[in-house]
């Protein structure tokens, strides 16, 4: 079974994210960028499915040079090869527009599964799974908390807030995992000596036929219009407890709704 | 040419001593300090104060997994990195604890590499892939109750029995000692001093665990008593041949703590960093006293030009022209550093600096074992000694 895994470099959350003012998109060279760190769960899925099942994984990235970093660490967690799709034109694409490059970049690579994260830490759209499902014109299936594949059955628990659905589809198909499918293993020494020697196959617009006038900041679907720093923090709020603490904490959180 | 900006130094990373490392040499920090921040650091100070490491298979093979054992061995299961990666491995182990660094450097460079000099074929074979894997713990004995600083003296002795050996005598402090499958010892035989490996149950053969110490507590450390234990011919490491063997061994070691020091020492000094800019005294972050920032420039020095000297070492070693000298430099310096930071960082802490909350006291009493074991700071002193006077003040 040969997997492709969707990786996506974004800046480090440990580090002060900005948005560069020229063109209010991400300014990614300002921060350390990392594997957005769902898509760490994505590459040990098809690191496990591979090990059942056998066959190759391929990460793919969209993502300027230095997005190469997390490909190599990709590789060093044990994937067999790399397609990294990186051209100027495709710089402000938003979500659909980055379905529409990923399903055409996927047209040069053999495939039975998709693997991705069900969000990105940097612009936590949710819907690039479910896009590029659209595209492909093959099922999705998201949230996943644990997967089985059996011959070219694929069933997925997708985690729901009252606890799980049974999703079922036939391959080839499109799953975005969740946080509590696995556990990713840390890459090895041994793989990292030998990511280098991996094929990493670069791709331009054109060499995945992809349309220009389909993505990039010119051509985007969602616009952004402003942006703000977030407000400092408001200084909270003290309760005196005066034998009802409970019922005020319940209440503060019944306000709030979490409860 | 495109414009360069100048950007003020990075306060964890001053003269930006990593800033020229290659993209693996990089990978290979990042994960060993990934690891060493997820798996390590949250239990260090537990295992510290119970004196113990409470599941030594299991860390030795989640090192093995990573890779760390015998990581700049070629062949056997081990990674093939370069020097440069062993040492910042040790590096970003050792700023989390010296104990768990020495785990590391007596399997890897000590066991593992007496095996992989001196070994038959076979007996390499049997142990270095599973040492690698971490499925097999070794330890190193050389030190003797009567015998530290000058092994020559060592009472351990080997005789042959017909094909068989048999071995008689007491080695002590040894890391790892009662939780390894396998015992590296040397022993003076009527052909000199010679290598053996001893596995654990032999006959004869039992490992005592060192209580009451105060300093790397993180670490298990055992006294080995032999008596009459009768070994097979393979139990000798053919190459083995004078005190000149265990010794380069030491020199593999000593090595990785010229790094691991570095990483101890940036440890005390980004928490005494990071305390200074939070703690206020006399209406004000003790960052601001003159005096704190008297140590903290200190700190930041000595860390960054033990960084430049262990990297430099490195690059020697890498280029094979690495002299046990230079390693000595690289010991008596770095070892030196790393104590002043530690003792400056734990004042800077006040009161908090006594306590496990806080990594440096715990760090500092540490680097009295570091500054003791592979060659006594003295013992350093005097070889560098030698080196340049080309006079030998003791042997
Ligand atoms: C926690 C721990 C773990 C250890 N692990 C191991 C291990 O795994 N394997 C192993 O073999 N050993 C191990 N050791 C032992 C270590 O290598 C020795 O402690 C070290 O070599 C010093 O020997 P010693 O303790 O006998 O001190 P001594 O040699 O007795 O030295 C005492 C003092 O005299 C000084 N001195 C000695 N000779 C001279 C001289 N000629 N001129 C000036 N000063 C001198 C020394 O510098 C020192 O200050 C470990 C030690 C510790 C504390
Ligand atoms: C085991 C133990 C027992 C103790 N017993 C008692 C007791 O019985 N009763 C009691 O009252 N207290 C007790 N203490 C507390 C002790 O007196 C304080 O720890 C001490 O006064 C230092 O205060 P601090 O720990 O808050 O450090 P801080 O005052 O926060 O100092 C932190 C660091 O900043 C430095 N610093 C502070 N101000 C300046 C400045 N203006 N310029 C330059 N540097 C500065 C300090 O020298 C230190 O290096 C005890 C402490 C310990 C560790």
């Amino acid at each position: 079974m040969n997997i492709v895994v969707l990786v996506k470099q974004v800046p480090d959350t440990a580090t002060e994210r900005k948005l560069s003012s020229d063109d209010n998109t991400l300014d990614r060279a300002a921060s350390d960028g990392v594997i957005n760190e769902l898509d760490e769960y994505a590459i040990e899925e098809a690191l496990l499915l591979r090990e059942k099942h056998g066959g190759e994984v391929t990460v793919l990235t969209m993502g300027p040079d230095q997005a190469t970093d997390s490909i190599r660490k990709a590789l060093s967690m044990g994937a067999d090869k790399a397609v990294h799709l990186s051209d100027e034109a495709l710089h402000g694409s938003d979500a659909l527009q980055t379905a529409y490059a990923l399903s055409k970049a996927l047209g040069t690579v053999e495939f039975d599964l998709v693997v991705l994260g069900s969000e990105s830490t940097d612009a936590r759209t949710g819907v690039v799974g479910a896009a590029l499902a659209e595209y492909l014109g093959l099922p999705q299936l998201t949230l996943a908390g644990k997967v089985d594949v059996d011959g070219s059955a694929i069933k997925v628990q997708r985690q729901t807030d009252y606890g799980y659905d049974v999703v079922e589809a036939q391959l080839p198909a499109v799953v975005s995992v969740v946080e509590k499918i696995n556990e990713p293993r840390y890459p090895s020494f041994k793989l990292i000596m030998q990511a280098k020697k991996k094929p990493v196959q670069k791709l331009a617009i054109a060499d995945a036929g992809i349309d220009a006038a389909g993505v990039g900041l010119a051509n985007a679907t969602t616009e952004t219009v402003d942006f703000a720093a977030a407000p400092p923090r408001a200084a909270g709020t003290v309760v005196q407890d005066e034998g009802d603490g409970g019922v005020k904490a319940a209440d503060f959180l019944a306000e709030k709704k979490f409860v | 040419m495109s414009e360069r900006r100048i950007t003020p130094p990075d306060p964890h990373d001053f003269l930006a001593v990593d800033s020229a490392l290659p993209a693996e040499e990089r990978a290979i920090r990042d994960t060993v300090r990934d690891f060493a921040e997820r798996e390590l650091l949250p239990n260090v100070a537990d295992w510290f104060e119970a004196g113990t490491i409470p599941d030594p298979r299991g860390l030795a093979k989640a090192f093995g997994d990573l890779g760390v054992f015998g990581m700049h061995v070629a062949g056997y299961g081990c990674a093939g990195a370069s020097a440069v990666a062993y040492g910042l491995a040790c590096r970003e182990l050792e700023a989390v604890d010296s104990g768990l660094r020495s785990f590391v450097s007596v399997q890897g460079s000590l066991a593992m590499t007496a095996i992989h000099k001196f070994g038959s074929e076979d007996q390499k074979q049997k142990w270095l892939p599973r040492m690698a894997a971490g499925e097999a713990i070794g330890c190193f004995g050389l030190t003797e109750p009567d015998s530290g600083s000058d092994p020559g003296a060592m009472r351990t002795r080997a005789r042959r029995d017909g094909s068989d050996w048999v071995l008689d005598g007491t080695k002590m402090w040894i890391t790892n000692g009662s939780v390894a499958d396998v015992a590296v010892v040397w022993a003076a035989t009527d052909d000199g001093i010679r290598g053996f490996l001893v596995p654990a149950g032999t006959p004869g053969f039992t490992a005592n665990v060192i209580h009451k110490k105060l300093s790397l507590r993180a670490s298990v450390t055992a006294e080995l008593v032999f008596d009459g234990v009768r070994l097979p011919a393979d139990a000798l490491l053919p190459g083995s041949k004078g005190l000149g063997s265990p010794l380069s061994c030491l020199n593999e070691a000593r090595y990785g703590i010229v790094w691991g020091a570095v990483g101890a020492a940036r440890a005390c000094y980004e928490a005494a960093l990071e305390y200074a800019g939070t703690r206020e005294q006399f209406g004000g972050p003790i960052a601001g006293f003159q005096l704190t920032q008297r140590k903290l420039a200190d700190m930041v020095v000595d860390v960054n030009q033990a960084g430049l000297t262990a990297l430099q070492i490195g690059r020697l070693k890498d280029a094979g022209a690495c002299h046990h000298n230079h390693v000595s430099f690289g010991k008596f310096a770095n070892v030196a550093a790393a104590q002043r930071v530690a003792r400056t960082a734990r004042s800077v802490h006040g009161a908090n600096g006594i306590t496990l909350e806080y990594p440096v006291l715990r760090h500092m009493v540490n680097l009295e074992t570091v500054a003791t074991y592979e060659g006594t700071e003295e013992i350093h002193a005097l070889s560098i000694g030698q080196s340049v006077t080309g006079i030998s003040a003791f042997r």
